[in-house]
C-alpha cells in the first residue's frame, strides 16, 4: 500500500491518548503501521481510540488504563508499557488541564493540582523515561507543553506558569541528555481546531489539527528541539515575550 | 496494570489548547434560514445521551451542516455535532465492509478507503458530508439509476435514543426503525455508528465522457443510451431561452478498470475568502456563467481519464464556495417527477424558472432508476430530478419557489427535504403522505426546524 512506510515499525508510547491532538498524530503513526502503547484515564474511550487506531493499521496497539496523577504507578505503567511495546522509540505526553484560574486565584488546593498534573506527574513520567532512553542511547521524548508557558497572563497564569515550569524542565533535561542520542522536542501548540468545531463560525481561524498533527510527526522526524505550530506563534511569541514589563502589565491579555 | 482509582473525578484528556471560548453559531449550507442555537459538539459516543438528558428545547443530532435548510437547524434549541464521533471501528479487505463512527466524513472514509481499494457505494456532490448525514436524509449521487440510494448500502448501524436505548438496527432487526432512521432527517434517535459496504476499485482515474445536448429530448435520449454507464448526471442552462433552451453538458464516467495510483487526496487549498456582496450575482453574472460553462466543453462530445475529485466533487475545490452568495444565502430547489410526467413536468418548471429572471448558476439534472430505497421517508423515486440554486431576492425568491412546488404537486412529484427551505406544510404533507406513520417513530426529545415548520407545530416539547 503506498502510504504505509516500508521502514521497521517505530515502538511509540502515548501518555494522554484520547486528547484531540494525540488522537490525530496516532492515525497518522497507525497508517505507518506503528505498535502503539496506550494510556488514558477514561476505560471507555480509550477503548474507541485503540480500535480506531487498529483498523486504520497499526501494526500493534495496547492500552492501559492509568490516572497519570497518581506518580507512584509511574515506573510500574512505564515498565509494563516498554514490555509490551519491546523497546521504546518515541515518548509523547499530551496531556493536560487548563483548570479553572478564577479558582485558583482564591484557592491554593485548585492551583496545586493545575501545578500538579502539568508539571509534577510530568516531571516524574519524563525522568524515568529519559534514564530509560539514556542507557539505549536512542529515543525521543515529545511533551506538548503550551505557548501561555512563554509569558504569564492574567487570564490563565496558573497554567502558564505550570506550563513555563514544563518548558524549563524541558530545556534542562535536553541539555543533560543530548549527548547520550536521546531527543527532546518540546510542542508549543496555539488554538487548535477539532473536527468538533468544523462547520461553526468563527473558528476557521484556528489550526486545524491534522495539520498540527502533521507538523508534530514532522519534528519528531526530523529530531526537533522544539515546535511552534502553526509556525506562526513563534514571531507572535517573540514579540510578546519581548513587550517591555511597565507595558505589558498595563495590557488585557 | 495499574487502573484509575476511581474516587478521583473525571480529569479532561483534551489539552487545554484546544479548547475554544464561547459560542459558535451553526449553519445550514444555504445559510438560509439563520437561527439561534445551543451547539454542543459531541466527542465521544458516551457524551450521548447524558448531555440530552438535561437539555429543554428540543435536541438534534447534526453533521457538516451541508443541507441547505432546515432540516439541520433548531431554532432556540440545541443542536449535539457530532463531527468528533470520527473513529473507525472495523474494516474487512475481504468484504469491504467498513463500520465507523457516524461523524465520520465522506472525505474521511476515501481517505482511508481509496488506498485499500474502496471507494463510496454513493456519493454526493460534496465529499464534506457525515456518515450519519448521509444516512439522516439517504442521499443520492450520480449512481442512483444502478446503486439506488446511500441507504441500500448501509447493512446496519446503532441508533440511540434520548432515553439511553440502544437499537441495532439492520434489514432484520428492529427493521422498523431502519426504515424509518434511514432517510429519516435526525429525527429517529442519534445514529452513534454505522456500517457501509464499500465497493472496489482497482484506480483512482475515471473513464469520463461528456457531451453537449440541446434540450430535454437530446438529454433523454442520452440517458436511455447510457443504461450501462455507472455515472450519469448533466449540467443544464437554464438561464437560457429560445434556440438554447433547456441546452447543457450530459456527463458520464465509470471507474476506469486500467490498474493505477490509489493514493489519499491532497487537501483542499483555495478557500473562498469573504462574503460577495449582493450585487455579483445577477442576472447577466448567471448568464455569462452558464455560457462559459457550456462552451468550455469546446468540442460536442470530450473523452478523458479524470481523477475521481473533479468528476465527483467539482466544487469542493473552493471549501465555503457558499460564500460566494453573500451574507443572504442561497435557496436550492430539488425535485423528483415520476416518468409519467416528468418530460413535460420538466419542461413547464424550467421556462417557469427562465420566465422569472431569477438565475441558477447549478442546475443539475439526472434521472432515478427504480431500485428501491429502504428509507420510509427517502426522496428519490423513479424519474427526473433536476436541482436549482438560486441568490436570495426576498421579494421574487419565495413567490417563485411557492409556484414551482405546487407544479411539483401537479406534476405528481415532491420536494427533497435536505434542499429545502421554503416548501409550505400542505406541500410536504401531499408529497409525504406516510408522514403521520413516519412520526410514530420520532424521539419525543428530537425536532428540527424543518419538521416544525412542515408539521406545524412543536410535537412534545
Ligand atoms: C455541494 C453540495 C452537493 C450536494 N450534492 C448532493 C447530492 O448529489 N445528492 C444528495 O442526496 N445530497 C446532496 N447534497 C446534500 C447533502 O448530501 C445532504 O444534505 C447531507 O445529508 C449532508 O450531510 P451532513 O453531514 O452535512 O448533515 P447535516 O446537514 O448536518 O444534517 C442532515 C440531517 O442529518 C441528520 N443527522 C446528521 N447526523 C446524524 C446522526 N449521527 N444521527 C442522526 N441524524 C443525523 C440531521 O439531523 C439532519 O436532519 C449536497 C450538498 C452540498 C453542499
Amino acid at each position: 500500500m503506498s502510504q504505509i512506510d516500508s521502514t521497521t515499525p517505530r515502538k511509540i508510547l502515548v501518555l494522554g491518548a484520547t486528547s484531540g491532538i494525540a488522537e490525530a498524530t496516532c492515525r497518522i503513526w497507525a497508517a505507518q503501521g506503528a505498535r502503539l502503547f496506550l494510556v488514558a484515564r477514561n476505560a471507555e474511550k480509550l477503548a474507541a481510540v485503540a480500535t480506531d487506531l487498529r483498523t486504520r493499521g497499526a501494526s500493534y496497539v495496547d492500552t492501559a488504563v492509568a490516572d497519570l496523577d497518581n506518580t507512584d504507578q509511574h515506573p510500574t505503567l512505564l515498565a509494563h508499557a516498554v514490555n509490551s511495546l519491546t523497546g521504546l522509540d518515541v515518548a509523547y505526553l499530551t496531556y493536560g488541564i487548563l483548570g479553572d484560574q478564577a479558582k485558583a486565584e482564591q484557592d491554593f488546593n485548585t492551583a496545586a493540582q493545575i501545578i500538579y498534573t502539568n508539571y509534577m506527574a510530568p516531571v516524574s513520567l519524563l525522568t524515568w523515561l529519559a534514564n530509560f532512553c539514556v542507557q539505549r542511547h536512542a529515543g525521543t521524548l515529545a511533551v506538548i507543553s503550551s505557548v501561555a508557558g512563554d509569558r504569564g497572563r492574567k487570564s490563565n497564569y496558573l497554567y502558564g506558569s505550570s506550563k513555563a515550569g514544563l518548558s524549563a524542565f524541558l530545556g534542562g533535561l535536553r541539555n543533560r541528555v543530548d549527548r547520550e542520542g536521546v531527543t527532546v522536542l518540546a510542542i508549543k501548540p496555539g488554538p487548535v481546531k477539532t473536527a468538533m468545531t468544523s462547520g461553526m463560525k468563527g473558528s476557521e481561524k484556528f489550526a486545524d489539527v491534522d495539520a498540527v498533527a502533521k507538523s508534530i510527526v514532522n519534528a519528531i522526524d526530523k529530531r526537533q528541539d522544539t515546535l511552534y505550530v502553526p509556525f506562526q506563534w513563534q514571531p507572535i511569541m517573540f514579540i510578546i515575550r519581548n513587550i517591555p514589563e511597565r507595558i505589558f502589565k498595563k495590557l488585557n491579555l | 496494570m495499574p487502573t484509575a482509582s476511581g474516587t478521583t473525578p473525571e480529569l479532561n484528556f483534551r489539552t487545554p489548547d484546544e479548547q475554544f471560548e464561547g459560542q459558535a453559531p451553526f449553519e445550514s449550507w444555504g445559510r438560509y434560514p439563520n437561527y439561534d442555537a445551543n451547539v454542543v459538539p459531541l466527542h465521544w459516543q458516551s457524551d450521548y445521551p447524558a448531555v440530552a438528558s438535561g437539555m429543554h428545547n428540543g435536541v438534534l443530532p447534526v453533521g457538516m451542516g451541508r443541507s441547505y435548510g432546515d432540516v439541520c437547524l433548531l431554532n432556540g434549541g440545541n443542536l449535539l455535532v457530532t463531527t468528533g464521533l470520527n473513529r473507525l471501528i472495523a474494516f474487512d479487505p475481504e468484504t469491504g465492509l467498513l463500520t465507523a463512527e457516524a461523524g465520520i466524513t465522506l472525505a474521511q472514509i476515501l481517505d482511508f478507503a481509496v488506498p485499500r481499494g474502496f471507494f463510496l457505494p454513493v456519493s454526493p456532490g460534496t465529499k464534506y458530508v457525515t456518515l450519519g448525514g448521509a444516512i439522516a436524509n439517504d442521499i443520492h449521487g450520480k449512481n442512483h439509476h444502478v446503486a439506488g440510494t446511500f441507504g441500500r448500502h448501509v447493512t446496519q448501524f446503532e441508533l440511540v435514543r434520548s432515553d439511553g436505548t440502544r437499537k441495532l438496527c439492520s434489514p432484520t432487526e428492529n427493521s422498523d426503525f431502519y426504515a424509518a432512521t434511514i432517510g429519516g432527517l435526525g429525527l429517529t434517535g442519534l445514529i452513534s455508528w454505522a456500517q457501509l459496504r464499500l465497493k472496489p476499485i482497482v484506480s483512482r482515474l475515471i473513464d469520463y465522457e461528456g457531451i453537449q445536448f440541446h434540450g430535454i429530448d437530446e438529454f433523454l435520449d442520452l440517458t436511455r443510451r447510457s443504461q450501462d454507464i455507472e455515472y450519469t448526471v448533466s449540467w443544464i442552462d437554464c438561464a437560457s431561452t429560445g434556440k438554447n433552451f433547456a441546452r447543457g453538458v450530459f456527463m458520464q464516467g465509470d471507474h476506469s478498470t486500467k490498474r493505477d495510483m490509489l493514493t489519499p487526496s491532497p487537501k483542499p487549498k483555495l478557500v473562498f475568502p469573504f462574503d460577495a456582496p449582493g450585487f455579483a450575482l445577477n442576472h447577466l453574472s448567471v448568464s455569462l456563467f452558464n455560457t462559459a460553462f457550456f462552451h468550455k466543453q469546446i468540442h460536442n462530445r470530450v473523452v478523458a481519464l479524470q481523477d475521481y475529485e473533479p468528476f465527483f466533487y467539482p466544487l469542493d475545490k473552493v471549501l465555503h464556495w457558499n460564500r460566494m452568495y453573500g451574507k443572504r444565502g442561497l435557496l436550492q430547489f430539488q425535485y423528483v417527477i415520476p416518468w409519467e410526467s416528468a418530460r413535460e413536468g420538466t419542461i413547464t418548471i424550467l421556462k417557469e424558472v427562465a420566465k422569472s429572471g431569477l438565475a441558477s448558476f447549478l442546475a443539475v439534472l439526472k434521472v432515478f432508476g427504480d431500485v428501491p430505497s429502504p428509507g420510509m421517508m427517502s426522496f428519490p423515486k423513479p424519474g427526473i430530478t433536476l436541482a436549482l440554486d438560486f441568490p436570495i431576492k426576498p421579494d421574487k425568491s419565495f413567490p417563485l419557489f411557492e409556484r414551482l412546488a405546487d407544479m411539483t404537486r401537479e406534476f405528481g412529484g415532491r420536494l427533497y427535504p435536505a434542499k429545502d427551505a421554503a416548501m409550505t406544510a400542505a406541500q410536504f404533507q401531499a408529497f409525504y403522505p406516510q408522514w403521520q406513520q413516519f412520526a410514530r417513530y420520532r424521539d419525543p426529545q428530537l425536532t428540527s426546524s424543518f419538521w416544525e415548520r412542515v408539521t406545524g407545530d412543536r410535537p412534545g416539547l
